[in-house]
C-alpha cells in the first residue's frame, strides 16, 4: 500500500466569527491549503469535510459550491472532536487503497453561542443534571482527572500548571485565538466551574477551519517531496467496554489502544516523538494523556508538568500551538489543525515557536462517545 | 373536601425501582457470562457480546466514593455548588450522583470515603406536575 504525504495545510486564525458560514471558514482554509501545496481544486480528486453541528447539511459540497464544484466524491464526517482527524484518516485510507492520488480534507466548525457546559439533559420525565451528578463537559473531565488524583496525589495546582503552560505557548502563536500570559494565580484564582477545572483550565470555544492536501508516494514523489511531510500512522479506536465506562467515560483506555497501534504502525516509540499536540480540551485532561501516550511512565505526569518536560524547550514539548485551551477547539476543524501544527513543525516552519530539529511528531485527539485518533508523522528532508 | 389520592412519585431513571411493598432501591443488569453489570434493562452485553443471561440483580446500597466534581457552574436553573459523585457500589456497579450531606469543599471530601444511598422525593416536577423519587449518595460511617 501506498504511503500518504501530506503536500500542503493550513489553518485560519481561529477566533469568533458569527457573520460568516460554515461553507465559508471551510473554503477559505481549504484555498490556503491548496495554495501552500502548490495545487488548485481541479487537482483533487475527492474531498473528505469534517464538521460537527452541521452534519446534516452537506458542507463539503458547499464548500466546494465556494471553491469548485469539480464533481468529486465528497465524504461528510461527524465524530464528535475527533471529526476534523476521522475526515484526514478517511482520506489517508483512500489514498492507502489507491483509490486516489491526491485528496483534499477540510476541518471547520462555528461555535456559535454553543457553551462552555456542552452536553444537555434527557428529553423525558425530569432534567437529572445537578441531582444525578453532573453531566456537563467540565465535570466529566474533572471527575476524569479526579481519577488520576486519586490514584496519583495529582494536584489542583499541577492541573492548573497546563493551562499556563499552553497559554504561555500560544503567545507566540499568531493563529491562536489568545497571545495572553495565564499565570498560575489567575489560573486557580479563575472562577470554578468544576472543581478542579477553572475557567482557564477549560477549551476555548472558537469558531475556526483547517485543511490539508495529502497525496500517495507516487504523486508525491512526482510532484516533489520538498517540504512533504509523512503520514507514518493513522488510527482510530472506540471505547472498548471497561469497568466504570457508561457511567464515567473512559478516555484513558482507547487513547492506550491507539498509541500503541500507532508506535507499531510507525515503527517508533514515543521516545522517538519530538512534539505532541494532544486534546487538551480540560486542563485535567492533558495530565492523563501523557501516560496514555507513553510520554512518561505511569503515575509520573504530574512530574512531567512540575519539570517543564513538556514545555516548549523540553524534553517533549506538548501544545506548543497553545493546545485547546488557548488556541481554540473549534470541533471538526481541531483534529486537522493539530495536523497543520505538527506538519508546519517538522517542515522547520513554525517561526518563534519551533521545536528545534523536529524530526517526528504526534496528534491525538477524543471525541467523547468515544472516538480517538492518533496520527504520526515523519519529516521527508533532512 | 373530596378526597384525593395522592399520586405515588415516578422513579427518576428507568433503573431506580420503587416496589409497591418495600423500600426502593437501584437495579442493575448482570451478565450471568463475563459478569458485567449495566444500569437498565439491555438485549446484548456490550462488554462481551452475550445476548441472553442478563438478568436483574438489586444493587447494594452502600459502597465508597470513587472520584467526585465539585459543580459550580451548571444549567441555568440548577442550584450550585453540588458534589457529582461517581460511586462504586458494594458487590459491583457504579453509579453517579449527587453527594449530600457533605460540605462541598474539597477538603472534607475523600476518596474512597464510604457513602449509602438514600432515597428522597426530587425538588422538580415535570411539565404535568408529576412527582419523582430519586437518589442521592450521602456519607456513612464505616
Ligand atoms: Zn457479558
Amino acid at each position: 500500500m501506498s504511503d500518504v504525504y501530506i503536500l500542503g495545510t493550513d489553518m485560519i486564525k481561529f477566533g469568533r466569527f458569527p457573520d460568516r458560514t460554515v461553507p465559508d471558514l471551510g473554503a477559505q482554509a481549504a484555498l490556503m491549503a491548496l495554495d501552500d501545496a502548490g495545487l488548485s481544486i481541479n487537482d483533487m480528486e475527492a474531498l473528505y469535510c469534517g464538521n460537527l453541528m452541521q452534519s446534516n447539511a452537506m458542507v463539503g459540497q458547499r464548500i466546494l459550491r465556494e471553491i469548485g464544484q469539480t464533481g468529486v466524491p465528497v465524504v461528510n464526517c461527524a465524530n464528535a472532536c475527533a471529526t476534523g482527524a476521522t475526515a484526514f484518516r478517511e482520506g489517508w485510507a483512500a489514498i492507502k487503497a489507491g483509490l486516489y492520488d491526491l485528496v483534499l480534507v477540510v476541518g471547520v466548525e462555528q461555535m456559535g453561542k454553543a457553551g462552555l457546559l456542552g452536553g444537555g439533559g434527557g428529553s423525558t420525565g425530569i432534567p437529572t443534571e445537578g441531582l444525578l451528578g453532573s453531566s456537563t463537559m467540565p465535570a466529566v473531565f474533572a471527575e476524569a482527572g479526579q481519577e488520576h488524583a486519586r490514584k496519583y496525589g495529582t494536584t489542583f495546582e499541577q492541573f492548573a500548571k497546563v493551562s499556563v503552560k499552553n497559554h504561555h505557548h500560544s503567545t507566540k502563536n499568531p493563529k491562536a485565538m489568545y497571545q495572553i500570559e495565564t499565570p498560575l494565580d489567575k489560573v486557580m484564582g479563575a472562577e470554578m466551574i468544576s472543581y478542579p477545572n477553572t475557567k482557564l483550565m477549560c477549551s476555548v470555544n472558537v469558531d475556526g477551519s483547517a485543511a490539508a492536501v495529502i497525496a500517495s508516494e507516487k504523486k508525491a514523489r512526482e510532484l516533489g517531496l520538498g517540504r512533504a511531510v509523512k503520514v507514518s500512522a493513522s488510527v482510530l479506536t472506540s471505547d472498548r467496554f471497561t469497568e466504570r465506562d457508561l457511567t464515567m467515560p473512559d478516555v484513558n483506555t482507547c487513547t492506550r489502544e491507539a498509541a500503541a497501534k500507532a508506535y507499531e504502525m510507525a515503527g517508533i516509540g514515543p521516545e522517538d516523538v519530538n512534539l505532541v499536540e494532544l486534546h487538551d480540551c480540560f486542563a485535567t485532561a492533558e495530565i492523563l494523556h501523557y501516560e496514555n501516550l507513553g510520554l512518561c511512565k505511569d503515575g509520573e505526569a504530574g512530574r512531567l508538568i512540575d519539570d517543564g518536560e513538556v514545555a516548549h524547550g523540553g524534553r517533549v514539548p506538548v501544545n506548543v500551538s497553545g493546545g485547546l485551551l488557548s488556541k481554540g477547539h473549534p470541533l471538526g476543524a481541531t483534529g486537522v489543525a493539530n495536523i497543520y501544527e505538527v506538519t508546519t513543525h517538522l517542515r522547520g516552519e513554525a517561526g518563534e515557536r519551533q521545536v528545534v530539529g523536529a524530526k517526528v511528531g504526534l496528534t491525538h485527539v477524543i471525541g467523547l462517545g468515544s472516538a480517538c485518533a492518533i496520527h504520526v508523522l515523519e519529516r521527508v528532508s533532512d | 373536601m373530596a378526597e384525593e389520592k395522592a399520586a405515588s412519585p415516578l422513579p427518576v431513571v428507568p433503573f431506580l425501582k420503587i416496589p409497591d411493598d418495600g423500600d426502593p432501591y437501584l437495579e442493575g443488569h448482570k451478565c450471568k457470562k463475563c459478569s458485567a453489570i449495566f444500569l437498565g434493562e439491555r438485549a446484548v452485553c456490550s462488554s462481551c457480546g452475550a445476548r441472553e443471561g442478563i438478568e436483574p440483580i438489586r444493587l447494594a446500597n452502600k459502597g465508597e466514593l470513587y472520584v467526585y466534581s465539585i459543580v459550580h457552574r451548571s444549567f441555568p436553573g440548577v442550584e450550585v455548588p453540588y458534589v457529582s459523585a461517581v460511586v462504586d457500589l458494594d458487590g459491583g456497579g457504579t453509579v453517579k450522583g449527587n453527594l449530600i450531606g457533605i460540605d462541598p469543599v474539597p477538603e472534607k471530601i475523600e476518596f474512597g470515603m464510604p457513602v449509602e444511598t438514600v432515597f428522597k422525593i426530587a425538588p422538580r416536577k415535570d411539565r404535568d406536575g408529576n412527582e419523582y423519587l430519586t437518589y442521592y449518595f450521602q456519607p456513612r460511617s464505616a
